[in-house]
């Protein structure tokens, strides 16, 4: 049993360089269960690599992931996946080739347990399984205000509602952790608006923790509980959004100053 | 008008094991986006490992099985010592790794096997049939029912598993496919091996038509026009491309041969590709790239 009061997940010292270009250095951060934290700093800053440390697609080169009571050194997607994170990603990585439903249920992948063969002879624990898979995956849908486009083909729909599709998608595998790569990108007002709604509803219902990287700083005081600063790699702001925002380096690091 | 039937039926018959081959290619094509030159250098593989074993005295099924389970183990190898080490490259980098791959393949089963020509009885006899009027080639039909058998076989095992959703995962968006828990090597192991499994079935009717030896790697190069016209990312592509591959050969051969004073049968489908590359470059069933501006 891990106690309820640790982090969900805990940083400690990641390092991590790409052919000696330092992209990360030296990060330490706790998230906290249940909450939102928001992963902020401008271009170049290291949060998209952060993220992909997190999920296991970079290995850090130091430092140590401590993860619902378990500490990490080697870590794969899959095991992440396994764990229970789950992602989106800045550049939606959806099945363009399927519908709403079947990404969705892609979601659900690991959720299976019939054998290959119960399934291509639908006997055994296939086809109640596949009833339950898809029933999960029409709750998730329902639950975005994704119905009426069940059907079509993801690479038909705008934008906002490919985004939308993608965290339907990482809900579906009822993960601990949700990692969002800029949800909010390229969308408008009402659209931001809509998915910070969607966010927010996704951490009270499921009580899912949630890290996301959003640069519309209004959207990221609003839904945030923490957050975290990085600016070249390096850590420059950590804690509410209010300390944050008062947070001097943090103001140069946006506005600039002069020195 | 019977004769035009019976040239038709015939090339049908042809096509179908251009289609064998050029399934082999879809597979792996559509699992990593890859067009696998070592295609035909796993039939020679297959079909030199099967037809040395079964020389030696091994029964058929004693051989098969043999034989394929040599192909899954090369599977592995090539994931772990080919594939793994060349994830997230470029779709050419990996062409050029099954390039290279399809060479160390044809060496090491001549090197394993000897290098001279084998002759391959599956104890179907290779002469005509008589069937409703038409002459047809027992071997043919064989050929066919066994294309038939093995096209049911792959899209009940893609249509109706997970594996076959997590195929179309891998193929549409590898990193998405990661983050969801697709063990993309696993898949591509399995894929691997399934083509390896056709290409053992190619092989040995290929095999049984020609002999053993060599030239049974150049096979692939009739499965290209097939895969042109069909679409690389289709199994139905494949099959109705090898049909009129099949068919188109046969057909030219008799009716426009005679015009151009013959031969035409082995260009033909070469010149057919290139007309489906200026009016249809995606193939009948390929799919078309499309990208939102």
């Amino acid at each position: 049993m891990t106690e309820i009061s640790s982090p969900l997940l805990r940083l400690e010292g990641i390092s991590l360089s790409f052919k000696g270009v330092k992209a990360i250095s030296d990060i330490s951060f706790d998230v906290a269960r249940g909450r939102i934290t928001a992963l902020i700093g401008p271009n170049g800053a290291g949060k998209s690599s952060l993220l992909n440390v997190i999920n296991g697609v970079y290995r850090p080169q130091a430092g140590r992931i401590v993860f619902d009571g378990e500490v990490r050194q080697r870590m794969n997607p899959h095991r992440a996946a396994v764990r229970g994170i789950a992602r989106t990603f800045q550049n939606i990585a959806l099945f363009k080739g399927m519908s709403v439903l079947d990404n969705v249920l892609t979601g659900r992948n690991l959720k299976r347990r019939s054998s290959w063969l119960e399934q291509a002879l639908r006997i055994g624990r296939a086809p109640a399984e596949d009833d339950a898979q898809r029933r999960r995956a029409e709750e998730v849908i329902a639950f975005l205000h994704l119905q009426p486009w069940r059907h079509t083909l993801v690479s038909k729909l705008p934008y906002g509602l490919q985004k939308r599709v993608e965290l339907a998608r990482a809900l579906a595998a009822e993960p601990k952790l949700l990692l969002l790569d800029e949800p909010m990108a390229g969308m408008n007002a009402e659209e931001k608006r809509e998915m910070s709604r969607f966010i927010a509803d996704v951490n009270r219902e499921f009580d899912t923790t949630v890290v996301l990287i959003e640069h519309d700083i209004g959207v990221v005081m609003n839904l945030s509980d923490h957050v975290v600063v990085l600016d070249y790699g390096r850590k420059i702001g950590d804690g509410p959004p209010d300390e944050v925002r008062r947070n001097p380096e943090v103001i140069a690091a946006y506005l600039g100053t002069r020195h | 008008m019977d004769f035009f039937f019976e040239v038709l039926t015939g090339g049908l018959l042809a096509g179908v094991m251009y289609s064998l081959i050029a399934i082999g290619f879809v597979l792996i094509y559509k699992a990593s986006g890859v067009f696998n030159f070592a295609q035909g250098a796993m039939v020679l593989f297959a079909a030199l490992t099967f037809v040395s074993l079964v020389e030696r005295g091994v029964p058929f099924w004693g051989a098969f099985a043999l034989t394929l389970a040599a192909i899954v183990a090369l599977a592995l190898l090539i994931e772990r010592a080919v594939l793994r080490p060349l994830v997230n490259r470029s779709p050419i980098t990996l062409f050029m790794a099954t390039l290279g791959l399809s060479y160390v393949i044809e060496g090491a089963a001549q090197a394993l096997w000897g290098a001279q020509v084998h002759g391959l009885d599956l104890g179907i006899a290779d002469e005509p049939l008589e069937l409703g009027g038409m002459l047809l080639s027992q071997f043919d039909l064989f050929a066919a029912g066994t294309a038939a058998l093995l096209v049911a076989l792959l899209s009940f095992l893609f249509n109706r598993t997970r594996l076959g959703l997590s195929l179309r995962a891998v193929a549409d968006d590898a990193l998405g496919a990661l983050a969801i828990g697709i063990r993309l090597p696993r898949i591509w192991a399995v894929v691997w091996a399934v083509a390896g499994f056709v290409g053992l079935v190619a092989g040995l009717l290929w095999g049984a038509r020609l002999g053993v030896q060599f030239s049974l790697s150049l096979v692939v190069l009739k499965a290209l026009p097939v895969l042109i016209i069909g679409g690389f990312t289709s199994m139905t592509g494949a099959i109705v491309g090898g049909l009129i591959v099949g068919a188109g050969e046969k057909l030219a051969e008799v009716y426009l041969g005679p015009l151009v004073g013959g031969g035409i049968e082995n260009w033909f489908p070469y010149a057919l590709a290139l007309l489906f590359l200026l009016v249809r470059p995606a193939g009948l069933f390929g799919e078309r790239a499309i990208e939102r501006v």
